[in-house]
């Protein structure tokens, strides 16, 4: 039972990384557009992707959080308890990045846009990097069972640092090759360039920094290394592979599975922490079963997840077609 | 010289605390103070937008259909910003009281998942409906806009069941300080369950419909008395006002509730130090060395509305033990937050009733200043209404964050130094409200500018024209 509830909160984490990663890397291209004529063309084009569907990304963090404090309340609030920091920082970006982008759409001044888009675009940065380095610090056991580990060191360390990096590429890479295949579809080829291009200095540097971080884990985490290398070596290897396929597609400019390439890459890399890390929800030290909340809780999460399945998920098909078929209007 | 009594009474008392308690409740009181004021505009905002929709579809009313499309892209901003301040809330619930996450989490957690769950479908749907005004078919994109409405109701009856399970916990066992079992049903469906949830589904369509109400009548109080002004009024006044007699009778149902089952709140709530008969209901005052002060007394009457007789007998603070009893201040707090509901409400009855008499005598919607004047400040009574009801049920829990199992000093983080986040935090909130304000505003006066007939009505101009447009891209 664990185990399953396990699962269905690793499922909400792979949506996140993939829906709310890509919202967060558009946020580092906007960042990056240049001023306000020179970014006009990919800055409408984030806010037309993203106006929509934003808010149903984001709901991912939610149930991950309430999956994972009622499923299991221990392993909460130890990481809670370590990670304040990160979490307080990740928390400040969302607020920031959430209110800039939704002010942003409905301010019509050049200055106040300005103001709400750099609220939008620093924030994007300062969350996946807080997130990821979250990420390290559980994944290289720097969280104790109890909680109250070290405020500072417990994600400030190579394994932390690479969590986070990886983090904010990843998303940059899955905004890249999102925003190139929207612009691709509604014909605007000189933007679909622009993305293309930075789609693959994206996957680039993703794939020199996950080269750089076997070095890093191997000397930092070798217990998730042996793993990586082990147990979830298959899933490393798919995930290599489609990232390879990803530049492969980008080069010759096809569009049709390129999204659904550059998803599994990433999706695959979440999937091998998780394997990796299993059967432990910390580190090596708190296992998913002794983390568990009774029965009858894991009972109903199940029960919610599985309507979940039944009631978000064909929401969330409309929503995504409504959209990717322009239904949805956002000027 | 017993204010100052109190004060360094208060202080001994807050010594016995570990020193993150007082900024940590701090920052919750106002984090949540804060969101709960988005929340009546996600729940309710989104039903008086689906009203006027519907009118507009059914009687091809175009001022109907302008209205909702407003209402949506108002309740939109406050969507997002409600999205933002909850999840702050999720984090705050981890970082600043793992006492409470660690223990109770497997317990009165699920019912936030439920909420989740809600949350969820109220997202996908409000970007369906929000974006969907020019492409969409007209009824189709009316539907999408109801699970908004059901989703939100759902989502904040989820919450209040978390909350309420905190004031009288249920269904869980407990064994070495630990749940090792959970009756779902009897945790989300606790004894405060429905009373609570429907008193505050209610408050979120009081305040809504007063705060839509004010935004039209402070427009006829500077002379636009156009029919969509008036309909604007009429939609948010007539829902709120036609609620607010309701309301009442679920409060004082659920103020019995209260004085059967938690006696300590009823006590604050009474400002009563001592058990006994013939209580009198006591308007102000506060509570200064245990007894009452300043207040004005209305004999016999707190027992006659507890009980139905003058000789009912009422527990007072020296019924609860000495270890948990609230201190003055907090009593003080209690019983002034609840004058300041009743107050509120009552005023807001008043112009409720007011507005009945003027219409009932001229069936038209009233334009006298005095009464416009009220209404454009009714808004702004009824969120300090339903502020001053969350403060009584809040800080009448206190000292206890779950009722008879855990106090807030062992919940709350042993990290220290919890003023500079709250600083933050208040700095933070602040910018962003006044952000929200300065963005509604903005949109109020494109929309004046562009004038009432000019704007594009939704399903209205032909596509060409909407090509057109400059800035309009073609499907």
């Amino acid at each position: 039972m664990p185990d399953l509830i396990a699962a269905f909160l690793f499922i909400g984490v792979i949506a996140y990384s993939l829906l709310g990663g890509a919202d967060f890397g558009a946020g580092f291209w906007d960042l990056t557009a240049g001023g306000a004529a020179r970014g006009r063309g990919p800055r409408h084009l984030i806010d037309t992707s993203i106006g929509p569907v934003w808010e149903a990304n984001h709901t991912w963090l939610i149930y991950c959080l309430v999956m994972l404090w009622t499923g299991f309340p221990t392993a909460f609030t130890a990481i809670t308890t370590t990670l304040y920091l990160p979490l307080i920082l990740a928390a400040l970006g969302i607020m920031l990045r959430g209110a800039g982008f939704a002010f942003r759409k409905n301010s019509l001044r050049t200055p106040e846009q300005r103001l709400y888009g750099a609220a939008f675009a620093l924030s994007s940065l300062l969350t996946p990097y807080s997130f990821g380095a979250i990420a390290g610090a559980i994944a290289s056991g720097r969280v104790p069972t109890g909680g109250n580990g070290d405020a500072l060191t417990s994600w400030n360390n190579p394994t932390s640092v690479l969590g986070g990096v990886l983090a904010v590429v990843v998303c940059a890479y899955l905004a890249a090759i999102y925003l190139h295949v929207a612009a691709h579809r509604s014909k605007e080829a000189e933007v679909a360039r622009y993305f293309r291009s930075r789609a693959l200095a994206a996957a680039l540097v993703t794939g020199l920094v996950s080269v750089v971080g076997i070095f890093i884990l191997h000397a930092d985490a070798p217990r998730l290394f042996h793993q990586l290398s082990h147990r979830a070596l298959a899933l490393v290897i798919l995930a290599s592979l489609s990232g390879i396929a990803g530049i492969v597609l980008l080069r010759g400019a096809r569009t049709d599975v390129l999204r659904q390439t550059a998803a599994a890459a990433v999706a695959l890399i979440v999937c091998g922490w998780g394997v990796a890390q299993y059967p432990y929800l910390l580190g090596t030290h708190l296992t998913l079963g002794a983390a568990a909340s009774p029965t009858a809780t894991l009972k109903v999460l199940l029960g919610v997840a599985c309507a979940a399945a039944v009631l978000i998920l064909p929401s969330l098909v409309l929503l995504f077609r409504l959209a990717g078929r322009g239904r949805l209007d956002t000027g | 010289m017993h204010a100052l009594d109190a004060v360094l009474h208060g202080l001994a008392v807050a010594g016995e605390d570990p020193p993150q308690l007082l900024p940590a409740r701090e920052q919750m009181a106002f984090t949540l103070g804060f969101h709960i004021i988005l929340v009546p505009f996600g729940v309710a905002l989104t039903t008086l937008m689906l009203i006027a929709h519907y009118r507009g579809l059914r009687h091809g009313d175009k001022d109907a259909l302008l209205l909702a499309q407003r209402w949506s892209k108002v309740a939109a901003v406050l969507f997002a910003v409600g999205a933002i301040t909850g999840t702050v809330l999720s984090f705050e619930l981890g970082v600043l009281w793992p006492g409470l996450m660690g223990t109770y989490g497997s317990a009165f957690g699920f019912p936030f998942a439920i909420e989740g769950l809600f949350f969820f479908l109220e997202a996908i749907f409000v970007s369906i409906y929000i974006y969907g005004w020019k492409r969409l078919p007209g009824w189709a994109h009316f539907w999408s806009g109801v699970p908004v409405s059901l989703a939100s109701i759902g989502g904040a009856a989820a919450v209040v069941a978390a909350n309420s399970w905190m004031n009288q916990p249920g269904g869980i066992t407990m064994r070495d300080g630990k749940v090792v079992a959970v009756e779902p049903a009897k945790v989300f469906f606790n004894g405060a369950f429905w009373g609570e949830a429907v008193h505050m589904l209610l408050a979120a369509y009081i305040v809504a419909g007063f705060a839509v109400a004010s935004v039209y009548a402070t427009g006829m109080l500077r002379g636009r008395r156009s029919r969509y002004h008036r309909t604007g009024f009429l939609i948010g006044f007539v829902t709120a006002a036609c609620i607010l007699p309701v309301q009442m009778l679920v409060g004082d149902t659920l103020a019995r509730q209260v004085f059967n089952k938690e006696p300590a709140k009823f006590a604050a709530i009474e400002l009563l130090p001592t058990t006994g008969a013939h209580v009198p209901e006591t308007l102000g005052g506060v509570l200064i060395d245990g007894k009452v002060r300043y207040g004005l007394p209305i004999p016999d009457m707190a027992s006659l509305l507890a009980g139905f007789t003058p000789s009912t007998t009422i527990k007072g603070l020296d019924a609860i033990p000495a270890d948990v009893r609230p201190d003055d201040r907090l009593v003080s707090i209690v019983h002034l937050a609840f004058d300041v509901m009743i107050g509120t409400a009552s005023a807001l009855l008043a112009l409720a009733v007011w507005f009945a008499w003027l219409w009932w005598r001229r069936r038209t919607v009233p334009d006298s200043p005095w009464f416009l004047r009220a209404c454009a400040i009714s808004g702004i009574v009824a969120v300090i209404c339903l502020e001053s009801g969350w403060i009584v049920t809040e800080v009448g829990r206190q000292p206890w964050t779950v009722v008879g199992h855990l106090l807030t000093r062992d919940a709350v983080t042993t990290q220290g130094n919890l003023w500079p986040l709250f600083g933050s935090v208040v700095v933070l909130y602040c910018a962003v409200g006044v952000a929200a304000v300065w963005v509604l505003r903005s949109m109020k006066r494109r929309w004046r500018d562009e004038g009432d007939d000019s704007v594009e009505v939704p399903y209205g101009p032909a596509p060409e024209l909407a090509g057109a447009r400059p800035g309009k891209k073609e499907q």
